[in-house]
């Protein structure tokens, strides 16, 4: 396993630029998720890495080597792509042993069948060795894909969005093992996707691309409790920050540089009040909690609110915000770096 | 006044049976949803109320009209569907205006409808424009527009946001459902996602293998599945199911397993010996360092304000909501504590809830169960009693 440094990488594609002056230090053993919407220039940066691109500027270092000028082979990298991408006249024991049957590698037949065995037990993929890969379910051979770059222990893995086909319950299955594989092979992986939820949930640390640029590195909780900015704040959570300009508040308790409010939806109280400002429009009961929306002064609240709360739509509330993040102009985060202080709670009029 | 009623309705297709023995009322201005997993026989169902499939026997009314052998053209329902079907060759206006100009209505009155229903959907801004450029929601957006634009009874849904990216779909179920609201028009929805359902329905019909197993509100279902198969397709991370094999006597309010006794719904029969599943949400899951049902922690995933916990036992993973601050390490050993009132108890062969753990239960839950009573989903004497 290695570490991955990139220093100052630019790349363009014609007039297109795809990713600027991106700096990123990847640790031996580190998941590092790279979050971002379609052209943000996740899948470009990821390719760079395995050299399937190359740098305009900067350099790039893979175990200490300049591999920057490298071609992709001598890299020592595993890429999974989104569509499994397996030989499909191959059984999943042949698939799995593809790489290692490579005319460089020259292993022995027992040291392919035993590395084989224990990759398809990492992935669960074990009772099924001998069917043919068009056999398997879309789990299945999204596993098998997995399990081939795998097996040949390279020094990075590079995966794009390999979990994006799957539906939705084999996904949130996937997700845990995939991260529970990578701790156990102290692997180093980079991933990219766009779902917050697998940045959420497996990185050691995500990193937010922007149009091309790497915009804030942390870990899940320091970028949910403490985003750079307000368009950081918006990408991850899931219903979506609330963003209030400070003029809906009509506050004098705010610093002057505050333009705007970001609530999250637990960060919301309403309080039944039938001369309150707020209206409630829709109740989305998901079982565990509710999603209240609440019209208020010509925009939508999306509030967190327990299960049981009987808050029916039509009904009249008061809202209280508290543990806020305050946003400037530019949409910065005004107590980036500092500890947020305390400030009283906030109740709309 | 649109109400809509299935009587014993039944599908076959040659030797399958898509839909088995349906008896259920969907109300005026209700919006109901067919939920299931794919081939359940939710589409089939909305096909027939909508008159694009004809039921192999039992009959079909709306408004106390008998409709069963009539097309679709003369229910007056409205439809939409997963793909936009939008003609590419008009623009949002004409779009929208196609089927009262089919119609034959007034050229001036086309107009006044379009604007109304383009304010409605706030699309006012994309009228003149060609539907070719338009985004995903946007798309969505009009072939709605083209289904409300005529005074329909019902409006029939067919995934209609399966096409949409992820918060492209939240966005709109909240539009969906206050649209709904707006028009007071009953809305029949089909969907395999469980999220959709549960944030937009009055009632829902969870439906597996061809059979109605439940239908309730979304609390109600998400309280109180009636069946393993609702207990397992609500909710997300899934109810943790354990299987254990058991007799039950009247009374008992405990199981056995693992060395630790776990609380379960009170029983007010005995039961002979049998394969049954004790059943627990991740948020009624407590984490105790002692005691409990034993496990290792395989991971935890943070969600913001709280966190999943995996935890390996011998009888099965088990996923627990917690706070996000609390820590826990992978592979530590660890108890896990079911919360007494919220456990759930299932015949793992009949599927069937076991116990008297409902409480306000919705009354045409049970006629939907007595009406699939032919696939062995009947009643538990103990909660017939009860």
């Amino acid at each position: 396993m290695a570490e991955i440094a990139l220093s100052a990488v630019s790349k363009s594609f014609g007039e297109v630029r795809a990713l600027a002056d991106v700096t990123l230090h990847v640790a031996n053993g580190e998941f590092v998720v790279l979050l971002g919407p379609t052209g943000a220039g996740k899948t470009t940066l990821l390719r760079l890495i395995a050299g399937l691109e190359t740098a305009d500027a900067g350099s790039l270092f893979i175990g200490g080597r300049d591999v920057t000028q490298q071609s992709p082979a001598l890299r020592d990298v595993a890429f999974v792509f989104q569509r499994y991408s397996l030989y499909p006249h191959l059984s999943v024991f042949d698939n799995l042993a593809f790489p290692l049957r490579a005319p460089v590698r020259r292993l022995a037949p027992d040291v392919v069948r035993a590395t084989v065995e224990k990759t398809a037990a990492l992935v669960r993929i074990a009772h099924k060795l001998q069917t043919p890969v068009t056999k398997l379910s879309g789990g299945e051979m999204q596993r098998v894909a997995i399990g081939r770059a795998l097996v040949r222990q390279p020094s990075v893995y590079l995966m794009d969005e390999p979990l994006s086909s799957l539906d939705a319950k084999l996904r949130a299955e996937l997700r845990l093992e995939l991260k529970h594989i990578q701790r156990d092979l102290g692997a180093t992986i980079v991933y990219v996707t766009h779902d917050q939820t697998e940045a959420m949930t497996m990185a050691s640390r995500i990193g937010i691309l922007d149009h091309g640029r790497l915009v804030q590195v942390g870990t899940a909780r320091e970028i949910y409790e403490n985003p750079v900015s307000a368009e950081v704040a918006a990408r991850l959570g899931t219903p979506r920050i609330n963003l209030i300009p400070i003029e809906a508040l009509a506050s004098d308790a705010l610093p002057a540089a505050a333009a705007t409010v970001g609530a999250r939806t637990e960060h919301i109280r309403l309080a039944a009040d039938p001369s309150g400002p707020g209206t409630v429009t829709l109740v989305e009961h998901l079982g565990n909690e509710s999603h209240v929306h609440v019209e208020l002064g010509g925009r939508e609240l999306v509030c967190l609110a327990e299960p049981r709360r009987e808050l029916a739509s039509g009904s009249r509330v008061a809202v209280t915000l508290s543990n806020f993040l305050l946003f400037d102009r530019a949409g910065r985060n005004l107590d980036l770096g500092s500890a947020r202080p305390a400030r009283s709670d906030l109740v709309f009029a | 006044m649109s109400e809509i009623r299935l009587e014993k309705v039944e599908k076959r297709f040659a030797d399958f049976v898509a839909v088995r023995d349906s008896s259920f009322v969907i109300h005026d201005r209700e919006f109901f949803v067919l939920l299931g997993p794919s081939g359940c026989g939710k589409t089939t169902t909305l096909r027939m109320i909508a008159g694009l499939e004809f039921p192999s026997s039992g009959t079909i009314s709306i408004d106390n009209e008998d409709v069963t052998s009539k097309g679709a053209d003369e229910r007056d329902i409205g439809f939409v569907f997963q793909l936009f079907a939008l003609y590419p060759h008009m623009n949002v206006r004409q779009n929208i205006g196609f089927p009262l100009r089919c119609q034959g209505v007034p050229r001036a009155d086309i107009a006044r409808r379009v604007d109304e229903v383009a304010r409605l959907l706030g699309i006012e801004a994309l009228l003149d424009r060609r539907v070719a450029g338009l985004s995903g929601g946007d798309s969505q957006r009009v072939s709605l527009g083209r289904a409300i634009v005529r005074d329909a009874k019902a409006f029939m849904m067919d995934e209609p946001l399966g096409a949409l990216d992820a918060e492209m779909r939240e966005r709109m179920c909240g539009e969906l459902r206050r649209l709904h609201d707006r028009i007071g028009a009953t809305t029949v929805y089909v969907t395999h996602d469980q999220v959709e359902a549960m944030a937009m329905a009055d009632r829902i019909a969870v439906m597996n293998h061809g059979v109605v197993d439940q239908i309730g509100s979304p609390m109600d279902v998400y309280d109180h599945p009636a069946t393993l198969h609702v207990a397992g397709f609500i909710g997300s991370p899934a109810m943790n199911l354990l299987p254990v094999s058991a007799a039950l006597a009247a009374g008992q309010r405990e199981l056995e397993l693992g060395g630790t006794r776990l609380p379960i719904p009170l029983q007010t029969d005995a039961l002979s010996e049998r394969a049954l599943v004790i059943g627990v949400r991740p948020e009624h899951v407590e984490l105790v360092g002692e005691g409990g049902l034993r496990g290792q922690v395989f991971g935890s995933e943070y969600l913001g304000t709280v966190q999943i916990i995996t935890v390996n036992t011998p009888h099965g993973q088990v996923k627990v909501r917690a706070d996000s601050a609390l820590a826990v390490t992978p592979d530590a050993p660890i108890g896990l504590q079911f919360r007494a009132d919220r456990t759930h108890l299932f015949d793992a062969t009949s599927g069937a809830t076991l116990g008297a753990a409902r409480t306000g239960a919705d009354s045409s839950t049970s006629s939907a169960r007595v009406a699939s009573g032919t696939r062995g989903l009947h009643i538990a004497p103990s909660v017939a009693h009860g």
